[in-house]
């Protein structure tokens, strides 16, 4: 039960194979899909530090996505700068934004913490509209092709080109995928896990948990904020509705459906989320519905998400 | 030979909204004992060592270990400096393995700093992690999950959680309540093993594990330290028969 890294890393390297694998057969409207969910399966990855490995659960997170995006995004837009120094722009934001707000807002517990995340991201959203002679608003920009290139040594890559962008993503997601994970085998994951499953006997253990929240926090964000990052080089369009309250709420979402506190969670629940809704409106127009009673059978069922359950039941050595 | 002391508090109060918990104590510990700290319920012996080991802080007073003034510092940087608590209610990570709540203590000692985590080995962790779950005997439970041990067990990983902390001052808050008669024995072995490495402050209700474990015993009542002294002072000590057997008038 306690050792078993060969078997955990080979889990997740294979996870990545087959990601790498799935593009040379994948048609062409799933390899799109496919790049998309690796994407917002990063942004769920990022979340899931903080819920599924911290237990401190967040309502604003998109802000942390959305100044990924924007951070990305602006200065790709008005100063032309390339997709590299773009992509750690939008980290930084990201970054800088959950200290400043973690110093704030991590002295509230519990609700009151939920509270105060809602209320940033809200006030985020607000901002992103407010200054809209920059952001277009709720209208957003759309990042011109030629402005999206990649350029690495002497090679450039456009951006919008369908195995370019598919390998972006893949690449992006599986950096994050295996920083989360040596994070959470890490000692610093052990004291993550006792924050969440008791915080008052952490600290007696000689641990300054606010600290350790804060670096969660940041960690969270700065995965959150890559994937928002790429989400504007890779599919061009940054607006307002990315900072709004469906995006924070997405991310609980993919992480509850795929098993929060389990590194494979996130991807199965993005995956499984992004399909859903793209069967089940191909049948009707009222396919929020068919979504939403999913959601309960599930919940209902496997109340520890998909890997949850299947960690519970088969796999006790699952990350 | 007077001992050196470790812990010392001047005009130590707390107060909870009107009521005065803990008043005026001054308390001095040497080095290498074993005290224990008895009274009534309310006397204000939890209160006291939670003030000792950073948990309340005091409403007025100070606290010295080592010759410098503690008073100020958080809980964590306390165990960090050596005063290591266990909780008079059982507390441990009941999800976790026995190994992971040990591990949790161990390598809070190997570490230097938040980044100092990142280089730390897992082996360095498992060895100190053994040493303690066996000084316990718990060394066959360790991949067995908290909660699934009987409480017996599950007070003594709470001390081998203490001693992967490697304290200066080990603070045991009614450590064989709800214990067997065995596990008593065995226990106060334990403690008179860790009392080698470590000074033990002890809450304790249990009588005879007092007079078999302390050197010496503190008598508190109503938030004041009424006695101080050997077992044999301390049941001679008639303030002691009055506060525990009520005054015969």
């Amino acid at each position: 039960m306690r050792w078993r890294p060969g078997r955990v890393l080979a889990l997740h390297l294979g996870v990545i194979a087959v990601l790498f694998a799935a593009q040379f057969f994948l048609p062409a409207y799933h390899h799109t899909n496919a790049a998309r969910i690796m994407v917002l399966a990063t942004y769920a990855i990022g979340y899931n530090v903080l819920l599924g490995y911290t237990g401190l659960l967040s309502l604003g997170h998109a802000m942390f996505f959305a100044a990924g995006l924007y951070g990305a995004g602006l200065p790709v837009y008005y100063l032309e700068i390339g997709a590299l120094p773009a992509f750690a722009l939008g980290m930084l934001s990201s970054l800088g934004l959950a200290i400043a707000f973690g110093l704030v807002a991590l002295r509230a517990g519990g609700v009151s913490f939920l509270i105060v995340t809602l209320m940033f991201a809200q006030a985020f959203f607000l901002t992103t509209l407010y200054f809209n002679e920059f952001t277009m608003g709720d209208q957003g920009f759309i990042l011109p092709e030629r402005l999206r290139t990649l350029e690495l040594g002497a090679v450039a890559f456009g951006l919008a080109e369908p195995a370019v962008k598919y390998n972006v993503a893949l690449t992006v997601f599986a950096g994050c995928f295996l920083a989360s994970l040596a994070l959470i085998r890490s000692p610093i994951g052990r004291i993550l896990v006792a924050i969440r499953e008791n915080e008052a006997r952490t600290r007696m253990l000689g641990y300054n948990t606010f600290a350790y929240k804060l670096l969660s926090l940041a960690v969270s964000a700065t995965i959150s904020g890559a994937a928002g990052a790429t989400y504007a080089l890779l599919f061009s369009y940054v607006g307002s509705s990315f900072a709004s309250i469906h995006y924070s709420i997405y991310p609980l979402l993919w992480a509850l459906l795929g098993g929060i506190g389990t590194t494979t969670g996130p991807l199965v629940g993005t995956a499984l989320m992004f399909y859903l809704v793209d069967v089940s409106s191909g049948f009707t127009s009222s396919y929020l519905l068919v979504v939403g009673a999913v959601l309960v059978m599930l919940v209902l069922w496997f109340p520890k998400g998909i890997m949850g359950m299947v960690r519970t039941r088969w796999l006790t050595w699952l990350p | 030979m007077v001992a050196v002391t470790l812990l010392e508090t001047a005009g130590l109060s707390k107060n909870f909204g009107g009521l005065l918990a803990v008043k005026d104590v001054e308390f001095r510990l040497g080095e290498g004992e074993i005290r224990a700290i008895i009274g009534p319920n309310g006397a204000g012996k939890t209160t006291l060592v939670g003030m000792i080991s950073g948990q309340l802080r005091p409403s007025s007073g100070t606290i010295a270990f080592k010759g410098r003034d503690i008073t100020g510092l958080r809980a964590w940087d306390r165990v960090v400096r050596g005063i290591v608590y266990t909780f008079q209610v059982t507390s441990i990570f009941k999800n976790l393995s026995c190994y992971e709540n040990v591990a949790l203590a161990a390598q809070r000692r190997l570490m230097d700093g938040m980044i100092g985590h990142l280089t730390l080995g897992e082996r360095r962790i498992a060895e100190r992690v053994e040493t303690a779950l066996r000084q316990v005997g718990l060394a066959a439970s360790m991949d067995r999950p908290a909660n699934a041990l009987p409480y017996g067990h599950q007070r003594l990983l709470e001390v081998a959680m203490g001693l992967a902390l490697e304290p200066e001052l080990l603070i045991l808050d009614e450590p064989t309540q709800g214990l067997s008669e065995e596990e008593i024995s065995a226990f106060c072995e334990l403690v008179r093993t860790i009392s080698k490495e470590a000074t033990i402050l002890l809450i304790e209700h249990n009588m005879s594990v007092v007079l078999e474990l302390a050197g010496k015993i503190t008598v508190m009542d109503k938030g004041a330290i009424i006695a101080e002294g050997t077992p044999e002072e301390i049941e001679r000590h008639p303030e002691v028969q009055r506060a525990y057997l009520g005054t015969r008038c």
